[in-house]
């Protein structure tokens, strides 16, 4: 049995090193017919790792990452594809910085204010994802699209509040939601060698991660919601109500969505402005693949994308384009599909040998046609 | 995650065959609209809503919606859901710009292609024989190709003459035509001002003059659609492959070679698309598509998987995107022409027994129209949002006649059908 689990382990390890391999070698092959050297680009990317302040961008990045991942995940686990996190964190994280800028918030506690922010982040993340989830469930409307659609509405949407005459102020040529004073902010926690700080809400990230692991391992609705997931017919043979699970799902996948832009917000930027990075919802998407929607796998994986773009940054001083990282990015998430795709088959066949030969009724597969 | 996703919601019980709608009936519908229009036109004074350099903005900003949603017609027709098409676009930008300021915009063309061409492929290896799901390979594809293309762009753009890290040199459009005699007369007819007429001079007028031969191809494109897939063996075969791919395997259908050759069509088809847009917008730039790959695949849903469909969604969109560019007081006319949309179609779910949807379409149509007469502008930061938002009320409201490929993202492999 125990080289049995060993050789689980490696299967279950070869898919994303294999991927992670593809990838670089692609990436090699791409910088060596453009005239570039490989071992050049390494060379930069290991060096900023020696610096602590790469280091912190990368955990932040992570834990931002880490978020979307865990949004787009309680969606994938029950079959639900949220692509709409990008719209419903962008949304979120504007509506309550303009809340948390509010002049009225400078009375308050500042344990009330942080609290409100967030609270208020995570009811328009919830909302905007339920928009999607009620179309599906009422109208049967592929929640891929309206999502996309979502998406698409919500940046106009922020393009029109981010107006001086509305929800920012206008600051020299940048146009941005009143800063969040003082008394609204989170603490970072100070990293030896950096003047950057690790964002305090990386425990929160943290606690969704724990309580993302907890319901869906511990509870009777992460049960009902992996049920549905794996085969909705027998999740509605054994009761359980599909449409409200979709919306349930729906609305807690936005709600965490909603908390994607919380960390850099009240810990960093402090304000939002157009700055804040688009796409942070796909990237989740890739992390959430790349982690099989497991809380530990994709802590792993947000910590490496965070890793990757973080040191990207040294790239173009080196006088190579930085997007050969995204070019990596990309061929990992499709080789990464891939190569579970092909460990799955290669499992199965490997089970049937072993189910045939305990049952000894293996035979030489006969020659077809012949 | 398959990207048939759940089921729940979608009414599954048969419809009863309606009766065949006549072709009249759809140009009848059509001039109905163009009078609704007309009429909002003459009460608002906005004369941007049907004027000739509308149509023919529209036209541009159409076509390359159009070819996005062929590429989305052909791939979903043989069962393979591409969302890569935005990605595939990018390619196509690029490409053309590459090839377009050295070699000419015909070559760009060509460029553009031959990209997006690879780019299919890449869709179809990863979904037919590596059987990923498709949304995860469409997604992974939309995350390579802007890196792809940007990447690229730095190395070969930067130090071009007008060139610069994220846009090239600038390009030759393709040659433009106007039929003589027809447009100028139908510009003194649109002139007038006289309620319908003009504005169906404005409407042929934008389509007779100064159009661009790439434009022409895209609408020989759309009718040769029609054709392959609807008219000859081949195009049978393929449908086949995305309602019943086991029945067409039994049949003796090779089914990935019908679906390798429709996602790389499909490819083609979004390459080309990107091309267009950089050629007839004289250059390349970083994230030029701005969503149109999206917006390509609602205009294919909303067009019902339909080439005629599609074109008008195409058409739709095309048209909004226009409005942005004009007048505001066109803009604001929107609203009011929304609004009669939406009371015309409560008015049609009320006859066929939804009450419920009438009812919600009655309420968001006097919305729109309160919020015409009670404004006197729509912010323009707004008006992007609108062919989205009409995406979502059809598909919200009127979706029940829409009907997907039975087979539509679901992974298909040889031999395992039960």
């Amino acid at each position: 049995m125990r080289r049995l689990s060993l050789r689980a382990v490696l299967l279950g390890l070869a898919a994303p090193v294999g991927a992670l391999v593809f990838a670089a070698a692609v990436c090699s092959v791409i910088l060596v017919v453009t005239g570039h050297s490989p071992a050049d680009v390494v060379d930069s990317m290991s060096a900023s790792l020696d610096r602590p302040r790469t280091t912190v961008i990368a955990v932040n990045n992570a834990t931002n990452y880490y978020l979307a991942a865990v949004a787009v995940a309680i969606g994938f686990r029950m079959n639900l594809f949220n692509i709409g996190v990008d719209g419903q964190y962008r949304l979120a994280a504007m509506l309550s910085a303009a809340l948390a800028g509010a002049s009225f918030m400078d009375g308050l506690p500042s344990v009330l204010r942080v609290a409100l922010t967030m609270i208020a982040a995570v009811l328009v993340g919830a909302f905007w994802a339920g928009i999607a989830g009620f179309l599906k469930v009422t109208r049967g409307v592929s929640e891929v699209i309206s999502t996309i659609m979502l998406n698409a509405i919500a940046t106009a949407l922020v393009a029109f509040l981010l107006n001086p005459n509305r929800l920012a102020v206008l600051e020299g040529n940048d146009i941005h939601t009143p800063t969040i004073t003082s008394g609204g902010q989170v603490p970072g926690i100070p990293y030896s060698g950096s003047s950057t700080e690790v964002h305090g809400l990386i425990l929160v990230a943290v606690a969704i991660g724990v309580l993302y692991w907890f319901v869906l391992a511990r509870t009777r609705f992460g049960f009902d919601l992996k049920a549905t997931g794996l085969s909705e017919s027998a999740a509605v043979a054994s009761g359980v109500s599909v449409k409200k699970m979709v919306l349930a799902s729906m609305l807690l996948s936005g709600a965490v969505a909603g908390l994607v832009g919380m960390p850099e917000l009240l810990g960093g930027a402090h304000s939002y402005s157009l700055n804040f990075p688009p796409g942070i919802g796909f990237i989740g998407i890739a992390v959430a693949l790349l982690g099989r929607n497991h809380p530990i796998g994709m802590a792993f994986a947000a910590l490496l994308w965070g890793y990757l773009d973080a040191s990207s940054n040294g790239l173009d001083v080196a006088g190579i384009p930085k997007e050969i990282v995204a070019i990596m990015q990309g061929v990992i998430v499709l080789s990464v599909v891939v190569a579970y795709e092909l460990v799955r088959r290669y499992r199965v066949r490997l089970e049937q040998r072993e189910v045939g030969k305990a049952l000894g009724t293996i035979k030489v597969p006969e020659v077809v046609g012949s | 995650m398959s990207g048939g996703g759940l089921s729940v919601g979608v009414e599954t019980a048969p419809t009863p065959r309606k009766r065949r709608i006549r072709p009249g009936a759809y140009w009848l519908a059509a001039l109905g609209a163009i009078a609704v229009i007309a009429l909002v036109r003459v009460l608002t004074g906005a004369t941007d809503l049907t004027s000739r350099g509308t149509v023919q903005a529209a036209l541009t900003a159409a076509v390359p919606i159009a070819l996005a949603a062929l590429g989305g017609l052909w791939s979903e027709r043989a069962g393979v859901v591409n969302i890569g098409l935005e990605g595939m676009m990018v390619l196509g930008t690029w490409g053309a710009g590459f090839a377009a300021y050295q070699w000419g915009p015909w070559a760009g063309v060509f460029f553009g292609l031959v990209l997006g061409t690879l780019a299919g492929l890449l869709h179809a290896l990863a979904t037919v024989t590596f059987g990923v799901d498709h949304i995860i390979s469409g997604v992974a594809i939309n995350l390579l190709a802007p890196g792809l293309a940007l990447f690229l762009s730095k190395l070969y753009f930067t130090n071009a003459p007008g060139g610069g890290q994220k846009q090239s040199p600038p390009l030759t459009d393709a040659p433009h035509v106007t039929i003589p005699l027809l447009s100028p007369g139908l510009r003194s007819v649109e002139d007038r001002h006289w309620w319908l007429v003009s504005d169906v001079a404005g409407l042929l007028g934008g389509l007779v003059t100064s159009v661009s031969l790439l434009t022409i191809i895209a609408a020989l494109l759309v009718i040769g659609s029609v054709f392959v897939l609807w008219r000859t063996p081949f195009g049978l075969r393929l449908r086949s492959c995305g309602e019943a791919p086991v029945a067409a395997e039994s049949l003796g259908v090779n089914v990935y070679l019908y679906k390798y050759a429709a996602v790389i069509a499909s490819g083609a088809f979004a390459g080309l698309g990107g091309a267009f847009l950089a050629i007839s917008s004289s250059q390349f730039r970083d994230g030029q598509t701005g969503g149109r790959g999206f917006i390509g695949l609602a205009a294919m849903i909303f067009g019902n998987w339909r080439p005629g469909g599609l074109a008008a969604g195409a058409g739709l969109f095309g048209y909004t995107d226009a409005m942005q560019l004009r007048g505001s007081d066109a803009v604001h006319a929107l609203l009011l022409l929304l609004g009669i949309a939406l009371l015309v179609l409560a008015v049609v779910q009320f006859l066929s027994g939804h009450r419920v949807i009438a009812a919600v379409a009655a309420v968001l149509g006097i919305g729109f129209a309160w919020w015409f007469f009670a404004t006197d502008a729509l912010p323009p930061e707004l008006v992007g949002a609108a062919p989205y938002v009409v995406t979502l009320l059809v598909l919200a409201l009127a979706a029940q006649r829409l009907r997907m490929p039975k087979a539509d993202g679901q992974i298909y492999r040889r031999g395992e059908g039960g």
